[in-house]
């Protein structure tokens, strides 16, 4: 892992200094509140409903179990005893006092966690698939270059007041496990032609009330350039992003309002005036010395233990289910990758407590070398676990309510904190989340429906992707009462796209029913084989929507 | 069921924490000790005085929120605001 160098730990002591000041103001009424309210965001704090909000960062979702310990201290001594895991690979307080924020700071820095431009129209956390370093089908490991941008990013003197927000995600694999088409700007490792590896930039693409999917602004481009491009990109949308309207202000409708084609040659024009800058340049020996932090880690040369798994199999039908859904082949032969599961319905999706942050670290240091991911969809994975091990970890993960086996699954719901805890909602998403877990437990029709993600988000904000759910589910509210809109047919990945409405929204109540019924249709319907997905893509959504609203939907009950 | 009147909730300055504008001037945590505005001059009266402390730096955001009666307690009319007053539905232990 990326370990703070002397500058690292200088600027954030010096953040944290400012910010301590700018607190002691604001306290003073020195600063008012529309003043000292963007600078509270730079640092990741927000005011909710309840109290303030501080979402702390996880560079590309890599976190040592020593940050993780760190995490269970500060929801014990400062918040309500657990934390949040976001859509953005960060983890969120709920209850945290603005008094006492400058205190929690200086305790994350100690283990070399920040906040800094994890909120505000800034860069902000760069996100990347949770098996990076790991995976079979990677490419390249995307982390180096995930911290490159990092540092770039921090404190950039020309973009700390960007039109509106900015997100970046990297992957290194051709399977995007980071929704890299869904960010301001995408990145995928890749090689040309030649052999080489190098970036295709996607630009323009993101969620929220105008919902798209990002397009390639170039096929290939050389790793040396990437910088630079960057600075290119920022520098086009800096300039012409739309500041008149928070609405309208992201990159993706500028580039949907220029076309392509325009933002193209807009960026290329800046681009060849800064692409020489010895400013930009990505020094051989600077990659060098970020992708060291990333070297694999010292494995034992062991081999694959497929007898024991299948013996282990055969005595559990449990532990085989778990190992089924949850467990992911590894680059390294006589490893696995383990996800956890934070979808048990007796919490939130993403939610942890302080003493299963410590259980889990506890269970880290002895398995799987003492580091962890952190997904977008709101779970955590132990990246090196000896097959001869799982066994062992399935069953202490078990006993902390973390093997649900149900990774990809209907019941593997991403979704926002939405009106229980959300200042911006309209609508709770939580309890959906956890109906529809309590409907579908069964392991055995989890397995049967297969590969299948609902989303579920509390306003237009989409801070829980329902766009691009398979099943996406959008609180909205109607004379007081909330009523739930479900769209079908969205994806994160590779084969992008965004989710078609279903129809009006339903009441609380009928969502779990509402999807019986389209995973019904789709069991009815499907060929051999086919995913959820396939089977929207082939068939259209008119047998889901006769299925859910009847063949008469007009007879139904008209809410928005 | 028509509400019973307003009060006025507001957000806590240093710890964020949701309060109520209470009949003596203060602000209190339970909407038992709110002060309630029976009429809508009262209610502004009501505001202009949260206002004042949010000046002064109490509090942030202050609302006029309508209230109803229930079983002799008073809770909030609209949704939101009943989840501000009592705490998250999914921890009904934070509230």
């Amino acid at each position: 892992m990326y370990r703070y160098d002397e500058f690292d730990h200088t600027l954030v002591a010096e953040r944290i200094a400012t910010f301590r000041r700018q607190v002691g103001r604001r306290l003073s009424g020195d600063l008012t509140e529309d003043q000292f309210k963007p600078l509270r965001l730079k640092n990741g704090l927000y005011l909710q409903l309840h109290a303030y909000m501080l979402r702390v960062n996880i560079p590309y979702g890599c976190l040592s179990t020593r940050q993780l310990r760190k995490f269970a201290d500060i929801a014990r001594r400062y918040d309500r005893g657990f934390g949040h895991f976001t859509t953005r690979q960060n983890i969120q307080y709920n209850w945290i006092s603005l008094a006492e924020t400058p205190d929690i700071l200086a305790e994350l820095a100690s283990v070399e966690v920040n906040t800094m431009q994890s909120s505000g129209n800034c860069v902000r956390n760069i996100t990347a698939d949770q098996f990076a370093g790991r995976a079979r089908d990677e490419v390249e490991d995307p982390r180096p270059w995930c911290e490159l941008i990092r540092q770039w990013s921090i404190l950039h003197p020309e973009f700390s007041y960007l039109p509106r927000k900015f997100k970046i995600a990297v992957s290194g694999a051709p399977v995007d496990r980071a929704a890299v088409k869904f960010h301001d700007v995408g990145l995928y490792l890749r090689r040309n032609a030649a052999g080489e590896v190098g970036f295709e930039v996607i630009v323009g693409g993101g969620q929220g009330r105008l919902p798209y999917v990002g397009l390639t602004i170039r096929d290939w481009l050389a790793k040396d350039d990437l910088l630079s491009y960057l600075e290119a990109i920022l520098r086009i949308y800096n300039l012409g992003g739309r500041r008149d309207n928070p609405q309208k202000a992201r990159i993706k409708v500028q580039v949907n309002a220029l076309g392509i084609d325009e933002f193209r040659r807009l960026v290329d024009e800046e681009w060849a005036q800064i692409k020489a800058s010895p400013l930009l340049a990505v020094p051989a020996a600077e990659i060098d010395r970020i992708s060291a932090y990333f070297a694999p880690p010292a494995w034992e040369q062991i081999t694959d233990e497929a007898g024991l798994l299948v013996r282990q199999d055969a005595a559990s039908a449990a532990f085989a289910a778990w190992r089924r859904a949850n467990v992911v082949a590894h680059r390294q032969p006589g490893y696995a990758i383990v996800n956890l599961s934070l979808k048990a319905t007796s919490m939130a999706p993403g939610d942890l407590t302080a003493d299963q942050m410590d259980a889990v670290a506890d269970l880290a240091d002895r398995y799987t070398l003492g580091e962890l991911r952190v997904t977008h969809r709101q779970n955590l994975v132990f990246t090196d676990v000896r097959q001869k091990d799982l066994l062992a970890v399935w069953e202490a993960l078990d006993k902390l309510d973390l093997a649900t086996p149900n990774i990809g699954t209907i019941t593997d719901i991403v979704a926002c904190p939405g009106l229980d805890f959300c200042a911006l909602a309209n609508a709770r998403a939580i309890p959906v989340a956890q109906q529809i877990g309590r409907h579908f437990q069964s392991a055995a029709a989890l397995q049967d429906v297969g590969e299948l993600s609902i989303n579920i988000s509390g306003c237009m904000n989409a801070c829980g992707h329902h766009h691009v759910g398979n099943i996406g589910i959008l609180g909205v509210e109607k004379n007081g009462q909330e009523f739930y809109q479900l769209t079908l047919g969205g994806s994160s990945g590779a084969d992008a796209s965004l989710g078609d409405r279903l129809g009006k929204g339903i009441p609380a109540a009928e969502v779990p029913p509402a999807i019986e019924a389209i995973v019904g249709t789709y069991k009815q319907l499907r060929n051999p084989g086919e995913r959820f997905l396939d089977t929207y893509r082939r068939i259209g959504l008119e047998p889901f929507r006769e299925a859910v609203y009847g063949p008469d939907a007009g007879r139904r009950r008209e809410v928005a | 069921m028509d509400p019973a009147g307003q009060m006025v909730l507001a957000n806590r300055l240093t710890d964020g924490r949701v309060v109520f504008l209470a009949a003596h001037g203060g602000w209190v945590d339970d909407i038992a000790a709110g002060a309630l505005a029976p009429d809508a001059s009262t209610g502004t009266a009501l505001l202009e005085a949260a206002r004042r402390d949010e000046g002064r730096n109490v509090v942030v955001e202050p609302d006029l929120i309508k209230v109803r009666q229930v079983g002799g307690r008073y809770e909030p009319v609209a949704w939101r605001d009943v989840i501000r007053a009592a705490g998250p539905t999914v921890r009904t232990d934070l509230g």
